[in-house]
């Protein structure tokens, strides 16, 4: 166990800079610098003097792979292409959290939700709560976000008035949007949840645990679910890669003062020194979150220890 | 070969709900394309002293804001949307197909590798790269002379592709690019246990070169996997562009897909004024697509009873 993490705390600094390299290229695809302002042509001295304030004056590989990393974390004053006043650290630093809080509550969600519900299939089997349930997955599947989040905007914000319409800081302003991000995956994971356990029910030992007299309720919670829970853990990476990208579709509907407009526009303007520094963070983050998931999973399940020898 | 395919197929038919998503898709497909030939020209056209009109009998679906006919906009992005779904579950297939039959066959450290390697790339901010690469890659496109134009007597001349176009490959190109993951896991799976089998045995020992034992052998045993997960894949494609066009950096206007007509009605939804057909006819189609290609894609998986994920 220390070894394997020990191995992927190594890969870690590597897979960065694969990302990081791999960012900078498509950057360097696109024609132009994305300092030339669209409508009319700057003066020469004003454009050279923006390339210098950016580093444009060096070569490509010292800019991105020494001025650009060192400015960002150790000086703290990149500033970024689309707006001059602001630096990255600014940005990111006001808009981050709100994007961070808004996955880590959908994500959440989904995790209750789905399990629950794919529970809930399980111990209702061949009733009417196992169709309706079976069903509304599917549906919550082929429902995009967009779909999902407008309708429940117009149903509770507009005609029930229950809730604000968009915004963010307040509790209340936190529900329609995480339970909208929340909704695809929870019903990817209730049927990740159901096929699990129906998997499980058919094994001997959940067999053996009804032959002891064990209630059917303990049966499914204590024996079989924490064997079907592997496959909802392994998909916590996927499902957190999409959830946090995915709030930006979110926060759209909600005009909530996330990371999506920053990465939207950033791409859009080739603000290139916001957009590697935003792709650097969602980086990072999910791939500590992945770290993190791998470890778990030798704690839920002892006989699955990564990267251990055979015997 | 036979006797295996005549029962999925059976079983596929006792799927009721993936007979009828196949039956659907099918006329949504036909629908779509049929009236190419006037939804093309007709959802250009303008009619700005009927803009934002609700469904009436000269437009059956309403129209938009510049008085365009919802309903030819809505078949003709409806042709965009699924052609860029098809496309690039394509992409994704030939990737998944060829990077999971490798891994599994070779196996060892490399399929050890191989297979850490996608790990690592299903939790990569892949919708971040996707925007990127469209955008970057989109601009690099609109400018390399591609397209051989002739004109009559001379030589002709090159020009690069319209930025419409451009977007639309580009976009297929990098949807499918991210999401030949779970095609790759499920494909290593299979072949690792085809891989045991006697028949490839027999024939590794009569010599056949390994290209061929692959794609002789082990592709034609993949048939059930490959069409579950391509089925699969093209709603995932179709929902990965219409968020795309929703946030505003997927197909570019003129081009529509359902994607971007729904964040055309979304942008002109306010309390005032509630424009519900602009929202209701692409989001209505796009979901319903979406719904039949899942329940057909179930209905495969229990036909060709292919396990995992």
């Amino acid at each position: 166990m220390l070894r394997f993490t020990l191995r992927r705390l190594l890969t870690f600094p590597l897979l960065l800079l694969v990302i990081y390299a791999c960012a900078v290229l498509l950057i360097m695809a696109a024609p132009g610098e994305g300092l030339e302002s669209g409508e009319k042509e700057l003066p020469p001295e004003v454009l050279a003097a923006r390339r210098a304030a950016y580093n444009f004056d060096q070569p490509w590989w010292q800019r991105y792979f020494w001025t650009w990393p060192k400015r960002l974390l150790y000086d703290r004053n990149l500033p970024a292409l689309q707006y001059e006043d602001w630096t990255v650290v600014e940005i990111l630093r006001s808009a981050l959290p709100v994007s961070l809080q808004l996955g880590v509550l959908a994500l959440g969600l989904a995790v209750l939700i789905g399990i629950a519900g794919g529970t809930l299939a399980v111990a209702f089997r061949g009733r009417w709560l196992e169709h309706v349930s079976v069903g509304l997955c599917l549906i919550g599947i082929s429902l995009p976000t967009f779909v999902i989040g407008v309708v429940l905007l117009m149903v509770f914000g507009l005609w029930l008035g229950a809730v604000p319409v968009g915004g963010w800081g307040r509790p209340s302003q936190a529900l329609l949007p995480a339970i909208t991000l929340a909704l695809p995956y929870a019903a990817y994971i209730a049927r990740l949840t159901r096929a699990a356990l129906l998997d499980a029910c058919a094994e001997d030992y959940i067999r053996t645990a009804r032959a002891k007299g064990l209630s059917e309720t303990r049966v499914l919670l204590d024996h079989a679910l924490r064997n079907a829970l592997l496959p909802v853990l392994s998909y916590l990476g996927p499902a957190a890669a999409a959830i946090f990208t995915g709030s930006f579709v979110v926060e759209r509907i909600f005009t909530i003062p996330g990371m999506g407009t920053h990465v939207v526009e950033s791409i859009n303007n080739r603000d290139q020194t916001l957009i590697l520094a935003t792709v650097m963070v969602y980086a990072i983050f999910l791939a500590t979150f992945n770290l993190l998931v791998d470890l778990l999973y030798g704690v839920v399940d002892p006989r699955i220890r990564v990267g251990a020898r055979p015997a | 070969m036979s006797t295996t395919s005549v029962t999925a197929g059976q079983r596929f038919r006792r799927h009721r709900a993936a007979v009828g998503s196949a039956a659907a898709l099918l006329l949504m497909l036909g629908m779509c394309g049929v009236t190419l030939r006037w939804s093309v020209p007709g959802m250009r056209t303008q009619q700005l002293d009927e803009a934002r009109q609700p469904p009436s009998r000269a437009n059956p679906l309403g129209t938009d804001e510049l008085g365009r006919s919802l309903l030819w906009r809505t078949l003709y992005g409806g042709t965009i949307s699924l052609s860029l779904g098809l496309l690039a579950a394509g992409i994704a297939v030939v990737i998944g197909t060829a990077y999971g039959a490798v891994a599994g066959y070779v196996g060892g450290r490399c399929d050890e590798l191989m297979m850490r390697v996608v790990d690592v790339l299903y939790a990569l901010p892949s919708m971040l790269l996707v925007m990127l690469f469209a955008v970057s890659v989109g601009a690099a496109l609109e400018q390399w002379p591609i397209v051989h134009v002739a004109t009559d007597g001379a030589a002709g001349h090159w020009r690069p592709i319209s930025r419409e176009w451009s977007r639309f490959i580009v976009l297929a190109l990098a949807i499918g690019g991210v999401s030949w993951l779970t095609m790759a896991r499920v494909i290593r799976g299979q072949v690792l246990s085809l891989r045991e089998q006697p028949f490839i045995e027999a024939a590794r020992a009569l010599g056949l070169p390994t290209r061929r034992i692959l794609l002789r052998h082990i592709l034609p045993n993949l048939v059930g996997p490959i069409t579950v997960f391509a089925t699969l894949t093209v709603p995932q494609a179709i929902l990965q562009e219409s968020f795309l066009s929703f946030l505003g950096v997927g197909v570019q206007p003129p081009q529509a897909t359902w994607g971007s007509l729904a964040a055309d009605g979304v942008r002109l939804l306010n309390p005032v004024r509630c424009d519900w057909w602009l929202l209701l006819f692409p989001c209505g189609a796009l979901s319903l697509t979406l719904l039949a290609l899942n329940f057909l894609g179930d209905g495969l998986r229990d036909a060709f009873d292919v396990r995992g994920r």
